[in-house]
């Protein structure tokens, strides 16, 4: 069944918390080399048979509408998947 | 680095033509020209950065410092003498005797909560408890006065939930509790929802600072959080000064902030007070390090040298202008010896805080900020962050503001055919208090965690939040915040006074005796010479009520511009005042409690026909004529005669009358913890000269409801017959019936309204909006949280 993928993001110029929290653990546990993490979010949404350009739309939409928060965070990419 | 075209201080002064974005920075033509005539040259970006926004309204105060010299002016000896800091620091600071002292502020966070409710809110909480501690205390509590739009409308569906969840989000992780506030719904705060934000903090006389930067030779480091793109809004037209066409077009206007790296900020800067090793220290909120080093350095030896390439920031891309302006939260800047550098980085690397030496105090009354090696700011600090403009804004009575007032709720239609029988008095009840503003509010508040740090010894929704100081004596203080803006609208001057008046009585109400009010002024654009009036008038009212009382403005805030397409919010002046415990043992509860079965209920005051912009009159749609009448000299008394009976153990229960009126007292006092009530309003009528249902719902002032067993019953009315103050019996309490009964010369003789009823209408109405959920309840669209984490 054809999913599509929605990656969100905070924005680059943004603080977040939870990226600085891991790049703070990754050292003390022994993970080395990573200067900086950021965290953002993958969405799947599954779809009964095909995907069409209607529904690719709309999930564009529920992307930039409801999945993510526009004032904090950017949509990175809506993209589709067929087997997962 | 080299990706700038730096704009030096040399190159300002070869190239005096160049033309500077400062209309987009919001500077007058006149006050650019000033900007000018100071330097004696053009400014550079990065100068212009700074007083761009040291000069806006938010920092500057330049439309109201005119009218906010009142409450230095208007004060008396009597004010002053427990008052150790006072208004201009980050926040005032008031003895509280065994070697204690308290801090408290409010700020507004008004415009971000709109923009992003979640983040809005929370780096308001964030950002007054950076004031707290920068005064050297330790924060104990926060509060919060909220004003939403009319309950059903979208916005408020979008804004409500993400504030309350920031709020909680945010103080809850700091281990603060929230002790009460307000949460009020009017349409006029439809796109201008007011989020205001109360912190209180403790500290021995010994632990204060201050913001200064004394001493030259000493060193300024920048500590906490890294500087970033957030918070920076008008400062993006400053990319002109950058070459690289591949940074964000637009830096946004909203923080995300960072409550674990607060809570160890706050931690960390107590160990460095503790240690005595800062000399003076402030916190970085709105216009960040340009704020701090002008402040810093003006407020002490006048001079500081930095080197801005020194900032930790998360964002290379930053240029001079940005990181001078950036807002990220959860930064503090602090002047230390040579001597002590050692150990404060040691404290750092104990908390795991990071830092950076920017620069040093110097006598040289210049502040000159470098980037690397080159001089892009050389300024008179003062110049900056305290000469700024100030204006003599016009202003003048509106011409509606007498048609207003002649408009009575009795005259008009909607004031015909009140609640006159059994039934439909007590259908009134029901309705009043199942309205969105009487309603039950324990859908918001039990999402802030209100008893964390044991500490906590009453809060909402008793009249005051109170916090025990000191385990050993249980020295405390009580604290509340109020502000009836309808009445305000009415009246900006009485409004003022009776938001004053309402939020001394609640302290007084738990057995307080106030001492320090802190506010914040809401209103709309100062532009406006009629709200510009109801502005003076505010300021006049509170700092002439604060001089009756005795009790100082000690600090505050001013957010105007609250207004959307020419339509400006009520004049909203949130009063907070502070009181003291010499033992919060002694509190007075505000409801019926199930043993006191039997105890006398006494009303206190006297009850005038006084319905307009009430409670009741906002139900028929009505809003019009005067506030009730303000009466001091009363509330003085009142103050007394509550704090006398709470340390003497005469009362078991106490509320005060406000919204809503008496009925509406009985009912909370009821509700609290389930118990119920029989008065009797006859003699209340008869010796007042008022109908059932006046008395039942008017709004008068200076007045409360106490119950107190019948033991005490003569040495309570000896002691309010001796002040000359009206007390009055009008029941008991009755743990048995279940019920709230009242009875009157009305036609049936008597109505009651059950508990569970009444109960199940109160308490319905937040969460039938909002979401039958209680913390982590459903996040509308738009105002999710960016770290909630919810989803693996």
């Amino acid at each position: 069944m054809p999913t599509i993928l929605v990656e969100v993001m905070p924005k680059p110029e943004i603080l977040d918390p939870q990226g600085k929290a891991i790049a703070n653990a990754l050292p003390h546990l022994g993970f080395t080399g990573f200067s900086g993490v950021r965290q953002g979010k993958r969405f799947e949404l599954t779809v009964e048979g095909e995907v069409t350009e209607e529904i690719l739309d709309s999930a564009r939409t529920a992307a930039a509408e409801m999945l993510s928060n526009p004032v904090i965070e950017d949509v990175v990419s809506v993209t589709v998947a067929e087997d997962l | 680095m080299s990706t700038f075209n730096i704009d030096t201080v040399e190159n300002a002064s070869t190239t005096p033509d160049t033309e500077l974005p400062w209309a987009e920075l919001g500077l007058k033509q006149d006050e650019y020209s000033r900007i000018v005539e100071i330097l004696g040259r053009r400014p550079t970006a990065a100068e212009l950065a700074m007083y761009s926004v040291m000069w806006s309204e938010h920092c500057s105060y330049k439309s109201s410092k005119v009218h906010l010299r009142q409450f230095g002016e208007k004060v008396t000896e009597e004010m002053t003498k427990d008052l150790m800091v006072g208004i201009g620091e980050n926040a005032g600071v008031t003895d509280l005797g065994d070697g204690w002292a308290v801090t408290f502020k409010i700020e507004s966070h008004n415009h971000p909560s709109y923009v992003e409710p979640y983040q809005g809110a929370a780096t308001g909480i964030g950002g007054i408890v950076r004031d707290i501690i920068s005064m050297g205390a330790r924060p104990v509590a926060v509060m919060d006065p909220l004003r939403f739009g009319d309950i059903d409308h979208p916005d408020t569906q979008r804004v409500l939930p993400g504030v309350v969840s920031g709020i909680g989000g945010y103080g809850n992780s700091l281990g603060l509790p929230n002790i009460g506030g307000e949460v009020v719904f009017d349409s006029v705060y439809q796109q201008n929802p007011l989020v205001n934000a109360l912190a209180v903090g403790v500290l021995k006389h010994e632990d204060l600072r201050l913001a200064r930067a004394d001493g030259v030779g000493n060193k300024v480091v920048l500590f906490g959080a890294r500087t970033g793109g957030d918070g920076i809004g008008g400062a993006s037209v400053l990319a002109s000064e950058s070459f690289d066409d591949t940074k964000p077009s637009k830096r946004p206007a909203v923080q995300v902030g960072d409550p674990f790296a607060e809570k160890v900020l706050i931690e960390c800067c107590l160990e460095l007070f503790g240690s005595e090793l800062v000399e003076g220290i402030q916190d970085l909120g709105a216009a960040g390090i340009s704020c701090a080093t002008s402040e810093l350095a003006s407020n002490g030896e006048g001079g500081m040298h930095v080197e801005l390439t020194n900032v930790l920031l998360r964002d290379p891309t930053l240029t001079p202008g940005e990181i001078l302006m950036s807002e990220s939260q959860e930064r503090m800047m602090a002047v230390v010896t040579p001597q002590n550098a050692e150990a404060f980085e040691a404290v750092m690397s104990k908390w795991d805080v990071e830092y950076s030496w920017l620069g040093e105090v110097t006598g040289t009354g210049r502040l000159i900020i470098e980037w690397d090696g080159e001089t892009i700011v050389d300024v008179d600090p003062r110049t900056v962050a305290h000469d700024g403009p100030v204006y003599e804004r016009p202003y003048h009575r509106p011409a509606w503001q007498d048609d207003l007032q002649a408009d009575s709720f009795r005259a008009s239609e909607e004031g015909q055919h009140l609640p006159s029988t059994a039934e439909e008095l007590g259908g009134a009840v029901v309705e009043l208090m199942s309205s969105p503003n009487m309603a039950d509010k324990s859908w918001i508040t039990d999402q802030y965690d209100r008893f964390v740090g044991g500490n906590t010894a009453l809060s909402a929704p008793d009249d005051s939040g109170v916090i025990r100081v000191d385990e050993e004596t249980g020295l405390g203080v009580g604290l509340a915040t109020d502000c009836n803006a309808r009445y305000a609208y009415l009246d900006p001057y009485a409004g003022a006074q009776l938001a004053l008046a309402e939020a001394y009585r609640n302290v007084a109400t738990a057995g307080a005796v106030p001492m320090a009010v802190s506010d914040c002024l809401n209103f709309g654009s100062p532009e406006d010479p009629e709200i510009m009036w109801q502005f003076a008038e505010a300021i006049r009212g509170l700092a002439d009520g604060c001089q009756t009382l005795g009790i100082p403005v000690t600090g505050g805030n001013v957010s105007l511009y609250n207004q959307t397409a020419g339509r400006a919010i009520h004049p909203t002046p949130v009063v907070g005042v502070l009181g003291r415990f010499d033992d919060v043992a002694r509190r007075t509860p505000s409801g019926f409690q199930r043993w006191a079965d039997g105890q006398a209920i006494y009303l206190l005051g006297t009850t005038r026909d006084e319905l307009d912009g009430s409670e009741f009159a906002r139900l028929r749609g009505h809003l019009g004529g005067h506030p009730p009448q303000v009466d001091l000299a009363a509330e003085k008394t009142l103050g007394e005669i509550l704090i006398n009976a709470s340390r003497d153990g005469m009362i078991d229960a106490a509320h005060d009358l406000s919204e809503g009126g008496l009925v509406a007292g009985l009912a909370e006092m009821s509700l609290r913890f389930g118990v119920g009530s029989r008065i009797s309003v006859d003699a209340l009528c008869e010796r007042d000269g008022v109908d059932v249902f006046t008395a039942l719902f008017s709004e008068s002032q200076a007045r409360a409801l106490v119950a107190l067993p019948r033991s005490e019953e003569l040495r309570f009315t000896d002691m309010t017959t001796a002040r000359g103050f009206p007390a009055l019996r009008l029941g008991v309490v009755d743990a048995v019936s279940g019920g709230i009964e009242v009875a009157g010369d009305f036609d049936g003789g008597s109505f009651g309204i059950g508990l569970d009823e009444l109960k199940e209408a109160w308490s319905a109405t937040i969460p039938a909006r909002f979401g039958a959920g209680s913390a982590g309840g459903e996040t509308p669209l738009g105002s999710r949280p960016a770290d909630a984490g919810h989803h693996a």
